[in-house]
């Protein structure tokens, strides 16, 4: 059999991954891997920041639901990933990071740009391999696919010495991947589904509380169906907005820290909790002994180890939640004991109590005469883009807002550092969407601090002309964490006042990119046409209140129905 | 409550890690340890000894279960087990005390591995409980070292 070299072999197992683009950084240790790129018509994009390049990958898996693929050098290349990979865990994102190491003679040795990157990121990976054996080189590479992509998704990475990329291999043939001690399972106890469905039946107040796993398993129409069908109300958490239209009527928005004031009120009122593919985070809880104290809770989720783990969970399903669900509207579709007129009219004063709610504290803000509120920003670009762009956030003030006041009609749409609240990730992400669906109008929102954190991603956005739009709620603090100290500290703004900020405008122009700033609230809307208008990567620069807080708040540790309302 | 569990894990490199990090970032906790290859040198059998509530003990053989490397995971304190333990103890054994360690260690039909002037180091192999009984006895003659397995248990067998 001919052999190849490994850089071969990786590049034509990416190809038959269904790789058509990588985002990177060379170095020394992954050289050959580089070299053989330009050889194959994989597009590589060239970050500025190695921990770009992991979330622009992270931003290209969760817009198209494909697995992201970054290529780091070894040493301080894989470290710097390591914040975007774990991010990407938290948020069970199917990456394969590929990273570079020294020589396998060098392994233990403190070589020149060595890490043990595999033992540095194995608390922060789904599984991560050293490949020691260049025999094992293209099966390595097809199971960190195949686990980055089924069961729990999440990055797998794979760390690659340079002498097993340059050794001659035979490239084996492709099978299917059967791994003894990973089967993940996808189909539902059915005595499961029934007891789910039969607890429906009996409810009088129950409430969907849908999570990232509905992304994540295109169940967004099975959600609606089933909402619709049963005429439940919907609450999301940050990573299931758009898993169930936001402007639908049974939609009461986000639940927890910033949640709505229905969503947290319902939840707490509920006598049925329909949690699918959420985790019950102490940012959705609150304190957890007064979280849905009423309610017997349903979890449909397709990690095991994510029921019962904070709450005690009355249904388990273990499965995955598009399934799931398909089954539970099959089972109501059959079942005589359901009718869909008696379930609207036994839910109807719920729904009225609900409708009462959002009335009576609607998510608001307070207008201040020419003074650009944050919210309203958000409200414009959502009216602007038609509800209909990917937006992307960095973390703090800038993520809630865009959150609460945007509303996701569409999953994918909305692409965040949920789990671990990664300041920093926007702009990249952003790039990785834009790349992923050039037509697609890409936003990230974002707050002057954060976007700060790899603001040099403007030069790989204009590179390889990803013209995001960048929309920076600027109020020249780190504005979450001010709001805290505003609000529990006496306003004692250790460290949070960004004394000195770049001029954005003018730092747009030197990446060659274009700047805008608005300063009153009439310049908003001709801003935000203006960027949507032009063919460029955009920063906008909104001035806006500086101590504008986001509202409705739980104070971490209170139960969610102890709301500071506006 | 304590409990034992039993995890089959592929021998590889780094497996071990993936089990002892995972108890360490999310803060169980391990009484002992014990780990080696079975009939299939590609696979090692781990016993673990810990210790928490029912919650926590589902949620440590959940996420046992979801490391890639774990093949099996058994809580064998479920059911019927034997469990053994070995000890080696070095104590003193002056002129006046040689007879008593002796008598000590018959009882608990342990031997002794090593001789020196003043010292005997002796083997003991039996459950958690004996292992302790003896320490305790021995103690007061004088315990200058001691080295223990770590817990090892196999599931009986059902008895029809």
């Amino acid at each position: 059999m001919t052999k190849i070299t490994g850089a071969q072999a990786i590049i034509k197992c990416l190809k038959e991954e269904g790789v058509r683009i990588i985002f990177g950084f060379p170095g020394g240790a992954v050289i050959d891997l580089y070299d053989e790129l330009l050889n194959s018509d994989i597009q590589h994009i060239l970050v500025r920041h190695e921990q770009g390049a992991v979330h622009a990958a992270d931003g290209y898996a969760r817009a198209t639901g494909e697995v992201g693929v970054a290529l780091l050098t070894s040493g301080p290349g894989a470290t710097n990933g390591v914040t975007a990979i774990a991010t990407a865990y938290c948020d069970s994102i199917p990456l394969v990071v590929l990273t570079g190491q020294v020589p396998t003679a060098l392994i233990g040795n403190d070589a020149f740009q060595e890490v043990d990157i595999v033992g540095i990121t194995r608390p922060c990976t789904k599984h991560n391999y050293l490949v020691s054996n260049p025999n094992d080189l293209v099966q390595t590479l097809r199971e960190a696919f195949y686990l980055a992509s089924t069961g729990r998704p999440g990055p797998v990475l794979v760390d690659l010495p340079k002498d097993v990329v340059a050794s001659m291999i035979t490239y084996p043939e492709k099978k299917k991947i059967k791994m003894q001690t990973y089967q993940p399972n996808y189909d539902p106890h059915p005595g499961q589904v029934e007891k789910a469905c039969k607890a429906i039946l009996n409810a009088k107040r129950p409430v969907l509380y849908i999570g990232g796993g509905v992304i994540l398993s295109n169940a967004n129409k099975e959600v609606t169906e089933l909402a619709e069908k049963i005429q439940a109300p919907v609450t999301m958490t940050l990573m299931g907005l758009g898993g169930f239209p936001g402007s639908s009527p049974l939609s009461m928005g986000m639940l927890g820290m910033h949640g709505s004031y229905a969503a947290n009120m319902s939840v707490a009122k509920s006598d049925l909790l329909i949690a699918v593919g959420a985790r019950f985070d102490d940012r959705v809880t609150g304190r957890l002994d007064a979280f849905a104290p009423h309610a017997r809770i349903i979890h449909i989720d397709i990690d095991p180890t994510s029921i019962s783990k904070n709450v005690k969970v009355d249904i388990p399903i273990v499965a995955d939640c598009r399934i799931a669900l398909r089954e539970m509207n099959a089972w109501f579709d059959k079942s005589p004991d359901f009718d869909a007129a008696a379930s609207a009219k036994k839910h109807r004063p719920w729904l009225d109590e609900i409708a009462e709610w959002q009335k009576k504290h609607p998510l608001s803000y307070q207008e201040k005469g020419d003074i650009i509120k944050p919210q309203y920003v958000v409200q414009k670009i959502d009216e602007l883009t038609g509800g209909d762009a990917i937006i992307t956030t960095e973390v703090g003030q800038n993520q809630m807002w865009a959150a609460q006041f945007y509303k996701f009609n569409k999953p994918r749409r909305l692409l965040t550092s949920g789990g671990l609240g990664t300041m920093g990730y926007g702009l990249p992400a952003a790039i990785g969407a834009k790349l992923a669906f050039p037509e697609a109008t890409v936003i990230d929102i974002a707050g002057d601090g954060s976007i700060q954190m790899n603001i040099q991603e403007l030069a790989t956005a204009r590179q390889w002309g990803a013209k995001v739009k960048v929309a920076i709620l600027n109020n020249n603090y780190l504005g979450m964490v001010r709001q805290w100290q505003e609000l529990f500290y006496n306003r004692r703004y250790s460290a949070t006042p960004m004394e000195v900020t770049p001029d954005f405008v003018e730092l747009a122009k030197a990446y060659g990119a274009v700047g805008l700033r608005a300063r009153t609230k009439d310049e908003v809307v001709p801003v935000i046409r203006e960027a949507l208008a032009t063919d460029n990567v955009v920063i906008m620069d909104f001035v806006i209140d500086r101590e504008e807080g986001v509202f409705p708040m739980v104070p971490a540790g209170k139960a969610t129905t102890e709301m500071l309302l506006v | 409550m304590k409990h034992t569990l039993s995890v089959l894990l592929q021998n590889k490199p780094g497996a071990l890690s993936r089990v002892t990090g995972l108890f360490s970032g999310r803060g169980f906790n391990i009484e002992s340890l014990c780990v080696a290859e079975t009939l299939d040198p590609k696979v090692s059998c781990l016993t673990l000894v810990t210790r928490g509530h029912e919650h926590i003990i589902e949620q440590i053989t959940k996420q046992l279960h979801k490391l890639i490397d774990v093949i099996k995971v058994t809580d064998i304190s479920e059911g019927e087990f034997v469990e053994r333990e070995m000890v080696l103890i070095r104590v003193k054994a002056e002129v006046n005390t040689r007879a008593e360690v002796l008598r000590v260690i018959d009882i608990f039909r342990g031997k002794v591995v090593d001789v020196s002037p003043t010292s005997y180091a002796v083997e003991i192999t039996g459950p958690e409980s004996k292992i302790k009984a003896v320490i305790d006895i021995l103690r007061p003659i004088g315990i200058k070292e001691i080295i223990r397995t770590g817990t090892i248990a196999m599931a009986r067998a059902p008895k029809k």
